[in-house]
């Protein structure tokens, strides 16, 4: 079932994510609670980049994963294409999977060392049971829609470099044509010139394929060439959301405001 | 510019090498000069695979004893290449300090951090435990760590990272050295802490009058704080020259593509950015000739032989590239909108 | 660090007391075994079988006879041993505990040293001592305690107890410090050699590769560009984070000795230690003895757990405070 047109694709009410923290050796309620997404509500339209931007232990990551549903909200709704996904579990979030996907940021770490490439973008679509010349087609498009070279998909990745590494991630997440991807910090451990064209690639396939991104990061030059809105995360809370240009050049919020000037600009 | 007194630092066609698996010698860096006058600011700018860690390591000589250090190093007049390891170790620490980049990693796990202050100033300044104590808490304060006198007695993870940063530094600066190296002391760092901590090295090596060599990728922190800078590919360095001149006037292809590739903060809409395509070349795979004519838009049959470092629109600023200055300004405006292409 | 402490213990009084239950089902409720029989151990009378039957209220139900053992060893302490007269069998445990101790202890300092030592002298960098360590750390490790024991035992005690270093080593036995403490000291001298040459091996070997991994750290770099001497990062820093590795190690290893695991070398040697005592109470069946060791050992064992975790919470203060960080 899809959203009605003119709902918004993804839909974040009040979410709050608690973890419980230390207690005695047998666990239970001795330990303090954080709560690391305290009461957030986001809106993101279907094709539009929503930029998610904080300082490290915001809580923009694990609001990342609440909307994967790789974690379960502690509170608070999450409507993801006309359905309220917040408290599905099991074999009911499966198929959802295929919706929803995620871009990490260490592009080392999440791949399978003693996996070549071809099985690392293929999982996805075996995990789904596409028969074997469905997956060998895919595998094929996705390389070529992420400017891997054929050629690289029996290497393993510690024989690709941090760019290629990531662009396996992409190809991965693309698979299984999700609606909704989720990249956190997608290109934080890329050098510089790389980091350009990964940003480039991620615009330039979200165009072709219609794809909405919820973009985390904490870099605010890459947020704003990509994004259409921009939420600014602070202590589990949202506490600015507006248009990039707006939020950018007049924002509203102390932090906001404390973060833009915070970032070294080049005297060019 | 003094003529008289030597500059405080003065490396001189530093090259590094390591041994490969055949035995052949593998050059991780070649050919680096440069100068660093008191108090001056020397920016070093590249990416993975630049050797620009290994130079500094070198400078200290840091290295492992495999890799082999070729040129000179003069601090001071005194060739630190040609020094012995007691002479170096009075050296470090004292009149050459150094920040690495991830404090987590670079302090020691179960030592106290105002032990790890003050164990420097008891090497050096022969301190005993009761006066190097006080120092260092004094040091913490210095640095703006609150509570210091408690909190010298924590254990690094129990500090925030801009705390941890802030520890190695007191403990570089902890010795009054002439010359400070950064080996990106700020990437592993949110913006805002990453501004608090520019700002402090910036403010304690001008009271002290130190020099300070700072390697980064970020390109706006080098413009923020260097005033000479010098960018580095593949081992080499392509670019170099006050800082002011090189953003305003950038000669080198490489240069050009690093600051295309950065997303800007004004202007709207945001410019597309001009990624170079491919990627560094690993040590083992650096092409002959012009390391970056692999990925450059302008190569031509001119460079599968090594540019020389050269300065030909100012003596201050020079570059390793073949192409003349004239045809840079026509070549800088046709560099072509790269979409994302692999290597 | 008394929160960490008083938890730990609780948890140690849990597992003791889950340890007996188990050690109870052994020996008691094991299908084909038929307790009393086995108490009273060979030839035993009708009477006598009798007797143990309604002592250890063997007609009883299993929680009522658990806890009657437990009545047995613990508060009443009256557990006998049916197989050899009615000796009972916690003095038995009493005598023997010290001898173990005296061999344990003195072997522990022996190979904590020496395993120290060698490990630092392995990874000085020095070209052919390392190799040469590590191989003879391997030989040690391979060589079987009773083979070791009885060949020191034949050049020693025998073949070469005319030269002038071996003479003063007497016969085979033990002597109480209180008793004498040279012969306390010269009975135990190669016993200790002999059971800490495995433990030498494997902790030279471990400590050895343990500072080169740790060498190689980012704060060692840091420490060598703050020109401190080698000898202050050695120990400071090089050090200081590889005998963490150790201390778990050792906290294992010295209560599986203290709980009776140095059986061959005090069988070999003639020692009468808790082992040994476990030794013969298995040739002889001795059920009582056997279940009172197993149970004192594994309580041991428990408790040197808890102590090795309490020490390694001192020495790694990361350890004291607990997970998540969402920072980082």
């Amino acid at each position: 079932m899809s959203a009605p047109v003119g709902e918004p694709l993804l839909a974040l009410t009040d979410v709050v994510k608690e973890f419980r923290v230390g207690g005695g050796p047998f666990g239970g309620s001795s330990g303090q609670r954080l709560r690391a997404v305290d009461g957030v509500s986001l809106e993101v339209r279907a094709g539009e980049t929503l930029g998610l931007v904080g300082e490290s232990g915001c809580g923009k990551s694990t609001l990342g994963r609440c909307i994967l549903r790789l974690l379960a909200p502690t509170s608070g709704t999450i409507r993801f294409d006309g359905d309220d996904i917040s408290t599905l579990s099991g074999r009911r979030l499966r198929p959802l999977r295929g919706s929803l996907q995620m871009i990490f940021q260490n592009p080392y770490g999440s791949l399978n060392p003693r996996k070549p490439v071809e099985a690392l973008i293929g999982a996805p679509l075996r995990y789904h049971g596409w028969p074997r010349a469905d997956v060998e087609q895919r595998l094929l498009e996705l390389l070529d829609d992420v400017g891997l070279a054929r050629a690289l998909r029996t290497s393993y990745p510690h024989e690709l470099s941090g760019g290629q590494r990531q662009r396996v991630g992409i190809a991965r997440a693309l698979a299984l044509r999700p609606k909704l991807v989720v990249l956190d910090e997608p290109v934080s451990a890329l050098d510089v010139s790389i980091q350009a064209q990964i940003v480039n690639l991620l615009q330039e396939i979200q165009r072709a394929h219609g794809l909405t991104y919820v973009f985390i990061s904490h870099d605010l030059g890459v947020v704003r060439q990509l994004s259409e809105r921009v939420a600014v995360m602070c202590g589990g809370r949202i506490v600015e959301t507006g248009p990039v240009r707006e939020v950018f050049e007049s924002p509203r919020d102390a932090y906001t405001r404390q973060l833009l000037d915070a970032i070294p600009r080049l005297r060019a | 510019m003094s003529a008289t007194a030597p500059p405080l630092l003065e490396v001189e066609d530093l090259t590094i090498e390591v041994r490969g698996a055949d035995g052949t010698a593998l050059p991780i860096v070649r050919g680096v000069s440069f100068t660093v006058a008191d108090g001056e600011v020397l920016g070093i700018v590249g990416e993975s695979g630049s050797g620009k860690t290994m130079t500094l390591l070198a400078l200290l000589g840091l290295l492992p004893p495999r890799v082999r250090v070729r040129g000179a190093v003069r601090f001071r007049g005194r060739d630190l290449l040609t020094l012995s390891e007691p002479e170096l170790r009075k050296l470090r620490g004292a009149e050459i300090a150094v920040v690495f980049q991830d404090p987590m990693s670079s302090l020691n796990p179960v030592q106290r951090v105002g032990d790890q202050v003050a164990e420097q100033l008891r090497a050096h300044r022969g301190l005993d435990r009761g006066a190097a104590a006080t120092r260092a808490v004094e040091l913490l304060e210095r640095v703006g760590i609150p509570n210091a006198a408690s909190r010298a007695r924590s254990y690094p993870h129990e500090l925030s990272g801009g705390m941890r940063q802030r520890v190695m530094i007191a403990a570089a600066l902890s010795c009054e050295p002439a010359l400070l190296l950064a080996d990106e002391p700020t990437t592993a760092l949110d913006v805002t802490i990453q501004a608090e901590i520019l700002a402090l090295l910036r403010e304690l090596a001008d009271q002290l009058g130190a020099a300070v060599v700072l390697i980064s990728h970020d390109l706006g922190v080098i413009s923020e704080m260097a005033s000479q800078i010098a960018v580095m590919y593949a081992g080499d360095v392509v670019e170099q020259g006050a800082s002011a001149a090189v953003f305003a006037n950038p000669q080198h292809p490489y240069t050009w593509g690093l600051l295309g590739s950065i997303p800007l903060l004004e202007g709207w809409p945001p410019k597309p950015l001009h990624a170079i395509p491919g990627q560094p070349p690993t040590v083992a795979a650096r092409p002959s000739g012009c390391p970056f004519r692999i990925r450059c838009a302008h190569a031509f049959e001119a460079c599968t032989e090594r540019p020389e470092l050269l300065g030909r629109v100012a003596a201050d600023h020079r570059d390793r590239c073949h192409l003349e200055p004239a045809a840079k300004a026509a070549a800088r405006q046709a560099a072509p909108l790269d979409a994302g292409a692999a290597s | 660090m008394t929160r960490f402490i008083v938890g730990r213990l609780a948890w140690t009084l849990a597992v003791v007391v889950a340890i007996t239950i188990l050690t109870f089902l052994i020996f008691f409720a094991a299908p084909g075994v038929d307790p009393a029989h086995q108490l009273a151990g060979r030839g035993a009378t009708p009477a006598a079988v009798a007797t143990i039957k309604h002592d250890f209220g063997l007609d009883r139900s299993l929680p009522v006879r658990y806890a009657l053992m437990m009545k047995h060893l613990v508060i009443d302490r009256d557990l006998t041993s049916y197989s050899q007269g009615r000796v009972k069998v916690l003095p038995q445990l009493v005598d023997a505990a010290p001898v173990t101790f005296s061999l344990v202890l003195g072997a522990t300092l022996l190979w904590l040293v020496a395993g120290v030592l060698i490990g630092v002298l392995a990874a000085s960098g020095r070209r052919l001592l390392d190799p040469l360590l590590m191989g003879a750390g391997l030989i040690a490790i391979s060589i079987p305690t009773f083979l070791l024991g009885d060949l020191l035992n034949l050049i020693t005690q025998d073949r070469l107890h005319g030269f002038f270093l071996f003479s003063w080593i007497p016969p085979l036995g033990y002597v109480p410090f209180a008793q004498s403490p040279w012969g306390w000291f010269s009975h135990l001298v190669v016993p200790w050699i002999t059971l800490s040459v495995a433990y030498v091996g494997i902790y030279s070997r471990v400590l050895r590769s343990k500072l080169q991994e740790v060498s190689e750290a980012d704060f060692v770099r840091t420490a060598r560009a703050k020109g401190l001497s080698p000898r202050r990062i050695l120990v400071a820093h090089t050090l200081r984070n590889s005998l963490l590795t150790l201390v778990s190690i050792f906290g294992l290893d010295f209560a599986g000795l203290v709980a009776g695991g140095a059986l061959v070398t005090e069988v070999v040697f003639g020692l009468p230690g808790i082992g040994a005592l476990t030794f013969h109470a298995f040739q002889d069946l001795d059920l009582p003895v056997i279940m009172a060791t197993v149970i004192y050992g594994a309580i041991f064992v428990v408790l040197a757990n808890t102590a090795v975790d309490i020490l390694y919470a001192w020495l790694d203060p990361r350890t004291r405070s607990s997970g998540f960080d969402p920072a980082t």
